[in-house]
């Protein structure tokens, strides 16, 4: 059926019909929450990473390894990936609804997306804790 | 869905144009799109020079004016030239607004450029098809709902609660906003839009409504509600100086409110 005869047939939908759809999911709120409190939690990480980041730029390799192992700048680093991905997630899935109307397609990015942004996370915090939990003469 | 170029058969070629009359002293440009679906070719840009010494000042004079004196087969909507029906809503200069209530003169640029509202399907000329925009508001059920047996007298409401109606029961459905929303225009089938949100709160905040629970729940999607990513360019033309965003911001912090 080429676009255009979907579109006929749909005419033979009321208007009402049309505007209601499936109805409402009732979900939405709690993706908009996290959003909004992932956003909130990255703004005091962010603004550490930043100064963190900004004080190790000519720091030697060991120098930043032992940084790293600290407890308090392990938790903190961990804490800013996961909310950094959090984020990412939850803001790529709307640029992706909004953009994409082919079911499949949108539902394979939709996964796609998850699926990278916990791989990015698993992957970081492992690294994240390998250095902190090996690096000796940190503690 | 994002289209970012027009279909082959929506394109816009250029149109006939009409000179002014001889003598005319003060001539001002009017270039507006013109479609007519029964003659199966694209849409076109006619452009009319008209002598505005004869012209009042508002861009719907200059319409009536063309329509009548020029080609009276150019098509437009119409009803109160005063801002209050809501029918002449158009594209002109790049900003939806009311024919009947902008200046022509304001309009920057040299011509004075009018063509439908936005991403709408086109009757002809200047009409959209507003069918699922008018569906749309439907659907939020725009009336009072209760249980309580009916009072005797009217139901009452203080004047403070009255007064948290202001800025939202002006609305005249002009269609400005949401054929202005960049969301609208990509998910127009499922999102909502700002004139309808605006009217969903309207109700959602009416003292002697007893469905706000229902009301939230048929809102509480993310495509009815929350395709609205405070873009603002509803805020922006509503030619009666509404914010439908500030409406919509109010029924995200109502859904928070509920479960928090």
């Amino acid at each position: 059926m080429s676009k255009n005869d979907q579109f006929q047939v749909q005419q033979f939908r009321t208007p009402l019909s049309r505007a209601r759809g499936m109805g409402a999911s009732r979900h939405g709120v709690s993706h908009f929450i996290t959003e909004r409190v992932s956003g909130l939690a990255l703004a005091p990480l962010t603004l550490w990473g930043a100064y963190a980041a900004l004080k190790q730029v000519r720091a030697p390799h060991d120098v930043v390894v032992q940084w790293m192992a600290q407890p308090v700048n392990a938790v903190l680093l961990s804490l800013l990936l996961i909310a950094a991905l959090v984020h990412l997630q939850s803001a790529v899935q709307v640029v992706i609804e909004d953009y994409i109307e082919r079911f499949t397609t949108k539902t394979a990015l939709v996964i796609g997306n998850l699926f990278v942004c916990v791989l990015a996370g698993a992957v970081g915090v492992f690294s994240i804790l390998k250095v902190a939990l090996t690096v000796t003469g940190a503690h | 869905m994002v289209e970012l170029a027009l279909p082959k058969n929506s394109q816009v070629k250029s149109g006939k144009h009409w000179p002014a009359p001889a003598g005319a002293k003060k001539v001002k440009t009017f270039k507006i799109y013109r479609y007519d679906p029964e003659s199966g070719g694209n849409p076109r840009w006619d452009t009319y020079d008209v002598d505005v010494d004869a012209v009042g000042p508002m861009v719907l004079d200059a319409l009536l004016y063309i329509k009548n004196n020029i080609d009276p087969t150019l098509a437009f909507r119409r009803s109160c030239r005063e801002g209050v029906c809501g029918s002449c809503s158009m594209n002109i200069g790049g900003r939806n607004t009311l024919a009947c209530t902008h200046g022509w003169a304001e309009v920057p640029g040299k011509a004075v450029q009018i063509s439908p509202l936005p991403h709408m399907p086109v009757v002809k000329d200047l009409i959209p098809d507003l069918t699922l925009f008018y569906a749309q508001y439907a659907s939020i059920e725009p009336w009072l709902h209760t249980d309580t047996p009916e009072p005797q007298t009217e139901w009452k409401q203080s004047p403070e609660d009255r007064e948290k109606l202001d800025g939202l029961y002006e609305c005249i459905l002009c269609a400005c906003c949401s054929t202005s929303c960049p969301s609208y225009w990509w998910n127009g089938d499922k999102y909502l839009g700002p004139a309808a949100l605006l009217h969903a709160y309207r109700w959602l905040i009416d003292s002697r409504d007893e469905a706000t629970g229902d009301r939230l729940d048929a809102l509480e999607d993310p495509f009815k509600l929350y395709r609205c990513h405070t873009i603002m360019n509803c805020a922006q033309v509503c030619p009666k100086g509404l914010n439908p965003a500030k409406a919509i911001a109010e029924i995200k912090k109502m859904m928070v409110e509920r479960v928090v």
